[in-house]
């Protein structure tokens, strides 16, 4: 087994246990990091597929997709974890259940 | 670059950069902003079928820069019809935004901090989502089709929990977490292509794709992935929260526009890059899962007492409808006509969903709520609102004229040439079904009342504009030729049609 | 394509238009809307005069339109169309002046009346309709439209008739579409031909086409209320009399029964479908139907209800005059889709006229009203004979050239079956002509009003009479050629010129 495929295998098995996160935890926070790790596999995966590249430089189109899918991870993450404190802090404005009352005028 | 590659940027960059404009300057420039964005698009999409119509399908670079590490666009006729619903459906929502998020505070009206800050994010969330939603239709690879998707659905999010509840917020977490939960086995998926072919590019993964171990996964993955999204049956559970608990132009948008682009997607690998390693087997599992979200989704909407739960559960049920033309492939002739009965149900589905949910959001804000009880008689306070809902009801049973007719009727031609009765007899089913979800509140509407209405007064232009779009559901029956044939350009569906004859 | 080429299609848009502008009317417009009503219905007539006179110099009237790649929407005007437009127009204008009359003063008219345009619209769209599906369009059309009318009370007994209403239509329609799809799967939506098209499908198809047959016929067959699909026509009932007439007389039910004959001879040609083997069951659930509709009748108290079964056996004798094959029968089935028509919108009138004017409903408080309406009395009389059979009644005609083409095609049984039907319609309805003019009021009447020297109000009473006069008239005019009969006649000789 070569270091690439090794970084590769271990990318997929922490891409299982998150989405085992995922699916098993209850609490949203736990949820959201289960996310993170899944997405680490994700990224993982694709640095190693950047290895086998011939000519010895590794080839740059994995890493820009890890870039780019880091920038989006990071994101999410920050609007989820707005999302989490609101769902538990209650709301800002109107009162909560009173469903009627819709966010417009 | 190509003047069709101009429209297409122009299509992209138009709604992107006028939510910028409105995130920006904020205040009240996110109403205008809107407007010229529509107007940029209305015209780019003019431009860009008319270079179609001419010269077939066109692909571009952006800034010479093409797949991978560019951006690679890509129009044919699937991706002009799917910007021809996002045009109309868009339009539409923007004009009723204008007057549910209305420009200015009325006088009897309290200060509300959270409801004037929805007012000022709505417009730059909904135009990155446009911008998100037309990158998708153009994407011409596979990573860029995951970057647009993501862009699509955080912007969903900051519109589903513009809501400011507790169930709101709570809705749009969940549609997060497992949209994320979708994109990353998406993104799993796009990695082990590109470890078995080193391309991105759709046309190119077209020629290059076989039937291996890897690419099979991948399909698995990715298919997975969107399923989630699309909220297919039994991926459904985040979708009716949602959906049913959005503001109405929210709620409108999601579901015609962003649960049809993920469909879109799915559709296109299937059509494009999987075009050759996909299985029969394997369409019909989606397209038995789609049967099973009719029936399911349409004895949900029948049990709901709130409107919006209603309509949201309808959506679950008919994304069903798209998934039926799985059951078609490897069966060249009637898998054209079948896929032509699924785009084009897509697209009168998008109208009729967007105007009943916009019609759903008149009657709330008329009445004050939307529990189906206590709207007897509100066909007399809003004819108009509950004309649309009816007429987009009638799309959504199939009942001529109407797009969501000619949809079913090519649909079923395919089921009855193919042999495929089970469909046929589902298609129907769900017809039925959906009358069962449409008439409680026609009843009600035509219902006596007893006690008086105390009645909020609802702009006339969030009346007109639901009614509009529901007139688009209808005249799309009656003009069926041409978006028939528009979806002609490029031959779409010509790899998956031509798998059975040389396999 | 000159404009007398665009006739069907501005028939079609004769009530269309004016429907969909009465909706926008406020409900105090009244002149308005009246207006609008009147010059639609008569404008109707004056263009389906004009085609009546066209399709009897042998011109064709088509309009065409692509729906889809090679589907087409197709309206044209053939003598069997003709019959029901006239019929439908005819019956519409007298309708209208009902209604404007019966509703006068009660809430949601604008509403009521743009429905009301809509639904003779659909109906003169089945009508005039070239093929299959421009047909399937306009009875789906048909259902929707009428569903406000039979709700229209809005109370909660109108509504669960209106759910009932739309459950048994909307599964119609599901097996006519089922049905239309697959037989275009064979042929395509070719139009409507005297004689059928299908006989030169492949014989190996033949199991198919019994299928496709018998899906369209159960979806046609819901609205002509062949028994057992007939459930949703007494409970539709609850609507308002000008909606009931509507129903029986000049939409709904007819777009049924005339949807039977189109499918039978228009499409399949009635000596392939006696090849096919599929008449023989279709003549004897139109021979159930008729004695089964008129037994349940008998056990009505309801006036309209004791109407409703009556129209559920009435009806049947178009798709048995249908079924039976040979010109006479063909004839009798024909001619008595108008003379039913006729016929019965009288007693719906009448009926409609007893509630408005005496507050009565039921068979058993009908003593001694003759004296109390003497007008409305004669027309019920006239159509009560009618429905017998009596002549010089338009009824005698259709049972007459019935049992004759039942004796022709050595069919006895459908003979004995005409007369049973007949004694049973003179059981339900003599005794209430007899109580009306015979016996005495039990007492004074639940409300009572009257419009200045007249029984009741001069826009109830004259479509009324004007009806009754028809069912005598096509009875004594048989013979001309302008009657129904003699209408009917042509079209017979051309479905049997094959």
């Amino acid at each position: 087994m070569t270091t690439a495929q090794f970084y590769a295998l271990c990318g997929v098995v922490l891409f299982a246990i998150g989405f085992h996160g995922v699916v098993t935890r209850a609490h949203q926070l736990r949820k959201l990091l289960s996310v993170n790790v899944m997405g680490s596999g994700v990224f993982l995966v694709l640095v190693a597929l950047a290895s086998r590249a011939t000519g010895g430089h590794p080839d740059p189109v994995p890493h820009a997709m890890v870039l780019t899918g880091i920038v989006v991870a990071i994101s999410a993450t920050a609007v989820a974890l707005s999302l989490v404190r609101r769902v538990h802090e209650g709301d800002a404005g109107e009162a909560p259940g009173d469903d009627a009352r819709e966010a417009g005028p | 670059m190509s003047a069709s590659g101009a429209w297409m940027v122009s299509l992209v960059l138009a709604p992107l950069l006028a939510a910028s404009i409105a995130l920006v300057v904020g205040r009240r420039s996110g109403p205008y902003a809107a407007l010229a964005a529509a107007a940029a698009i209305v015209c780019s999409l003019a431009g860009l079928i008319g270079q179609l119509e001419r010269h077939g399908a066109a692909a571009s670079a952006v800034g010479g820069w093409g797949s991978p590490l560019g951006i690679q666009l890509h129009a044919d006729g699937l991706s002009v019809l799917m910007l021809l619903m996002s045009a109309l459906v868009g339009v539409g929502v923007t004009a009723y935004a204008w007057g549910y998020f209305g420009l200015a505070r009325r006088r009897d009206e309290p200060f509300n901090a959270a409801a004037s800050r929805a007012r000022e994010s709505f417009w730059p969330l909904w135009l990155f989502a446009w911008g998100g939603l037309h990158a998708l239709f153009l994407s011409g690879d596979i990573f860029n089709l995951y970057v647009a998707l993501e862009l699509l659905t955080l912007s969903a999010v900051g519109l589903i929990g513009l809501a400011n509840q507790r169930t709101a917020s709570f809705a749009a977490l969940r549609y997060l977490l497992a949209s994320l939960v979708g994109s990353l086995f998406y993104l799993l998926g796009v990695a082990l292509l590109y470890g078995e072919y080193a391309v991105l590019d759709c046309q190119r993964l077209l020629e290059l794709v076989q039937g291996t171990r890897a690419t099979t996964c991948a399909l698995a993955l990715m298919t997975l992935g969107l399923m989630l999204k699309t909220a297919l049956f039994p991926l459904h559970f985040w979708l009716p929260l949602a959906h049913g608990n959005s503001p109405a132009p929210v709620s409108a948008l999601l579901s015609s526009l962003v649960v049809t682009a993920c469909f879109y997607a799915i559709l296109r690998l299937w059509c494009t890059v999987f075009a050759n390693a996909g299985t029969p087997g394997a369409g019909m599992l989606l397209a038995l899962l789609g049967a099973a979200a009719i029936v399911y989704g349409s004895l949900q909407a029948i049990c709901q007492q709130r409107l919006k739960m209603l309509i949201a559960y309808s959506t679950v049920a008919q994304v069903g409808y798209l998934f039926l033309g799985f059951a078609f492939l490897g069966r060249s002739a009637s898998a054209v006509l079948a896929w032509q009965g699924v785009v084009y149900y897509a697209l009168s589905h998008a109208c009729a969903k967007g105007a009943m949910f916009l019609a759903a959001g008149s009657i709330m804000r008329s009445a004050g709520h939307d529990q189906l009880e206590g709207l007897a008689g509100i066909g007399k306070q809003l004819p108009v609102s509950v004309f649309a809902f009816g007429l987009a009801g009638m799309s959504l049973m199939g009942l001529p004229p109407s797009g969501g007719f000619v949809g079913k009727w090519l649909l079923l031609r395919a089921a009855l040439e193919a042999g495929l009765w089970w469909v046929a007899v589902t298609i129907l089913a769900g017809g039925l079904l959906a009358a069962g979800y449409t008439f409680p509140l026609l009843e009600r509407a035509l219902a006596n009342r007893a006690e008086p209405w105390v009645a909020r007064r609802v702009p006339r232009g969030m009346e007109l504009a639901s009614l509009v779009l529901a007139l688009c559901a209808v005249a799309l029956g009656l003009v069926a030729a041409q978006p028939l044939e528009l979806l002609e350009i490029g031959a779409p569906f010509q790899p998956l049609a031509s798998q059975e004859a040389n396999p | 394509m000159s404009w007398s080429q665009c006739l069907p299609l501005l028939v079609v848009a004769s009530s269309l238009l004016p429907g969909i502008v009465i909706f926008f009317l406020p409900e105090e417009r009244r002149s308005w809307r009246t207006t609008l009503n009147l010059s639609g219905a008569l404008g109707k007539i004056v263009l389906v005069a004009l085609m009546l006179w066209g399709v009897f110099q042998g011109e064709r009237f088509v309009v065409r339109y692509s729906l889809l790649p090679n589907v087409e929407f197709r309206l044209h005007a053939d003598p069997l169309s003709l019959l029901f437009v006239t019929l439908s127009a005819t019956l519409w204008l007298l309708t209208t002046i009902y209604a404007i009359g019966y509703l006068e003063g009660s809430p949601n008219r604008s509403r009521f009346f743009g429905f009301f345009s809509l639904c003779v619209a659909a109906t003169t769209g089945i009508a005039v309709a070239g093929n299959l599906l421009t047909f399937l369009i306009f009875y789906e059309l048909l259902t929707l439209a009428t569903y406000p009318l039979v709700v229209h009370r809005g109370t909660t007994q109108s509504l669960s008739a209106g759910r009932i209403y739309l459950a048994y239509t909307l599964a119609g329609s599901a097996a006519l579409l089922l049905g239309v799809v697959w037989l275009s799967s064979f042929v395509g939506t070719p139009e409507f031909i005297e004689g059928g098209y299908l006989d030169e499908v492949d014989p190996r198809h033949q199991g198919s086409l019994v299928r496709i047959f018998a899906l369209m016929i159960l979806g046609v067959g819901v609205k002509a209320a062949i028994v057992p699909l007939h459930g949703w026509l007494p409970s539709a009932m609850v609507a308002p009399a000008p909606v009931s007439a509507l129903l029986h007389a000049v939409a709904v039910v007819k777009a049924g029964a005339f949807g039977v004959v189109r499918i039978v001879y228009d499409v399949f040609g009635v000596e392939f479908c006696s090849t096919l083997g599929v008449t023989e069951p279709l003549a004897m659930a139109a021979a159930v139907t008729i004695v089964y509709g008129s037994i349940r009748a008998l056990y009505q108290d309801d006036l309209k209800r004791r109407l409703a079964f009556s129209t559920v056996s009435q009806v049947s004798y178009i798709i048995l005059g249908t079924a039976v094959l040979g010109p006479l029968a063909t004839l009798g089935g024909i001619v008595h889709l108008v003379h039913q028509g006729v016929m019965k919108i009288t007693l719906f009138f009448c009926a409609g006229n007893l509630a408005e004017a005496l507050g009565v409903h039921r068979v058993s408080e009908l003593n001694g009203v003759g004296r109390r309406m003497p007008w409305t009395m004669a027309a019920f009389t006239v159509g009560a004979l009618g429905m017998i059979g009596v002549p010089p009644t338009a009824g005698f005609i259709s049972k007459w050239y019935l049992a004759m083409g039942a004796s022709a095609a050595e069919e006895p049984w459908y003979i004995l079956v005409l007369v049973v039907s007949s004694v049973l319609n003179a059981c339900y309805f003599l005794p209430i002509v007899y109580a009306a003019w015979f016996k005495q009021p039990a007492g004074p009447w639940p409300v009572d009003q009257r419009a200045g020297r007249l029984e009741t109000k001069l826009s109830l009473l004259v479509p009324t009479i004007a009806t009754a006069l028809l069912v005598v008239g096509f009875g004594l005019l048989a013979s001309v050629w302008f009657s129904p009969l003699g209408w009917a006649s042509l079209i017979v000789e051309r479905e049997y010129q094959r």
